[in-house]
């Protein structure tokens, strides 16, 4: 699976960063950043946790 | 468990649902909703569509194909107006009466309103288009209420050229929210920038040509926008039996009465981090508790206490403020990173002996993330806290 960001929609919350903070990080402006576009399984829960508490919205899985 | 019944269609309600699917839920999912659009988000309204740099479209929480995965019986545009514990059923308006196994209530909250003429209120894509409209340069707008909601149209009314008088019934903004020495700060921001704001005055009525003062004076505006908080939307829950003060009153694993949960806004739950009942409304709580409240439904048996640290943001001119934990009650405010002068900071808030609440405006995310474990670990104060740090009084 496929993680897309939309970086202009992201509100800095951090909240994918608590989720999977192996797939997400935030820049300086808290702005969050992808770490790894190609997600296992081992990181697909915490990547759909991620999604859900993101307040903007702004994280989505795509399949290939 | 076959039929489950969300009543609410926006962030908490769409989280239980998405939550229910990934918890492998495959029977009946109905969605009801009091508003006809599908599922959006609210916190752009008052940012970035009040100032027209987004369009209503991107305010969609999910796309067609993912809402559509998620197999609902959608009711959209359709209020409830009753529950029946006794016989598991909700009523809708449109006389539909819907019986479930489960249900999760997450009807959010309604702006509170002022006697006298209609104002504008920010809570729905409707209200904001309707306000945006107005907002064109040279137009006098009054905010009734300086919180967070007010402060944020003030801030993005004046980009648009607006005149903007702020009333505001406190000495100082947002002081029993964030202290007053952040509350100050806010202040500042406005008056800086021309924003008119006069604090200590409480509003009687909305006129034909603006708001009158209770000593009586006419502040005069082209438009009013009412800010002055909001009213948990429970009414359709009167007489079914469950308890209802400020919000649907529930249990630490968001439960209001066997197969009941509550999330979002309109839910009052007992938060064990925190030892208090509390009613937040901020976006990312609205997404947490749906998904604590949809687990905690499907599974009683290994049900677990909701037990979030609350987060919300703000963005105003150009500061972003965020802050972490339990903020209002606090004893003392210190400043821990930064300078306020300089609006790049961090203020820490004591409850009791414990580390109960931090605010950041203008830090990166790991100055900011230290202090959200403080609070989720209830670390306690003089132990985290440098004795150092200059205490200002809350």
């Amino acid at each position: 699976m496929k993680v897309e960001l939309e970086a202009d929609k992201c509100v800095a919350s951090g909240q994918c960063v608590l989720a999977a903070m192996e797939v997400f990080d935030q820049d300086d402006d808290g702005i969050a950043i992808l770490l790894e576009e190609q997600v296992g399984d081992d990181q697909l829960d915490n990547v759909k946790e991620a999604i859900a508490v993101c307040p903007a919205a702004a994280i989505r899985l795509v399949e290939q | 468990m076959r039929r489950i019944v969300v009543v609410g269609a926006s962030a908490a309600g769409l989280a239980a649902a998405e939550t229910l699917r990934r918890e492998g839920y495959d029977g009946t999912l109905t969605l009801v909703g009091d508003e006809p659009l599908a599922p959006y988000d609210r916190p752009p309204l008052s940012k970035q569509v009040l100032a027209g740099e987004w369009e209503s479209e991107r305010l969609a929480l999910r796309n067609a194909e993912d809402l559509a995965g998620l197999d609902l019986d959608l009711r959209l545009g359709v209020a409830a107006t009753g529950l029946e514990l006794t016989d598991r059923t909700v009523k809708l308006a449109d006389g539909t009466a819907l019986p479930y196994d489960g249900l999760i209530v997450a009807t959010g909250v309604r702006p509170r309103r002022l006697p006298g003429k209609s104002a504008h209120v920010l809570r729905t894509l409707g209200d904001v288009l309707m306000l945006r409209e107005r907002l064109t340069p040279g137009r006098r707008l009054v905010v009734v209420g300086a919180g967070f909601l007010g402060a944020e149209a003030a801030a993005v009314a004046w980009q648009l050229g607006v005149h903007v008088t702020l009333l505001e019934p406190a000495p100082v903004p947002l002081a029993h929210a964030v202290g007053t020495e952040v509350g100050q700060m806010l202040t500042r921001a406005h008056l800086e920038r021309g924003v008119e704001l006069r604090c200590g005055v409480s509003v009687a009525e909305v006129t034909e040509n603006g708001v009158r003062l209770a000593d009586g004076e006419l502040v005069e505006a082209d438009e009013v926008l009412v800010a002055v908080g909001s009213l948990p939307n429970t009414e359709w829950l009167d007489g079914s039996g469950l308890t209802v003060g400020d919000g649907v009153v529930c249990d630490e694993y968001c439960q209001a009465a066997p197969n009941v949960y509550a999330a979002g806004d309109v839910a009052r739950w007992y938060n064990p981090l925190f030892g208090t009942s509390m009613r937040i409304e901020h976006r990312t709580n609205a997404a947490e508790q749906g998904m604590a409240a949809a687990r905690n439904l499907l599974h009683p048996e290994a049900g677990k206490p909701f037990a979030p640290v609350p987060y919300f943001w703000s963005d105003q001119y150009d500061m972003k403020i965020q802050a972490y934990g339990y903020l209002r009650g606090h004893d003392e405010v210190a400043v821990v990173d930064g300078d306020m002068a300089e609006r790049r900071f961090v203020v820490a808030y004591r409850t009791g002996d414990r580390v109960g609440g931090a605010l950041a405006v203008g830090m990166p995310p790991k100055a900011i993330r230290q202090w959200r474990q403080a609070i989720a670990t209830g670390a306690r104060w003089d132990e985290t806290v440098r004795t150092t740090a200059p205490a200002v009084e809350s």
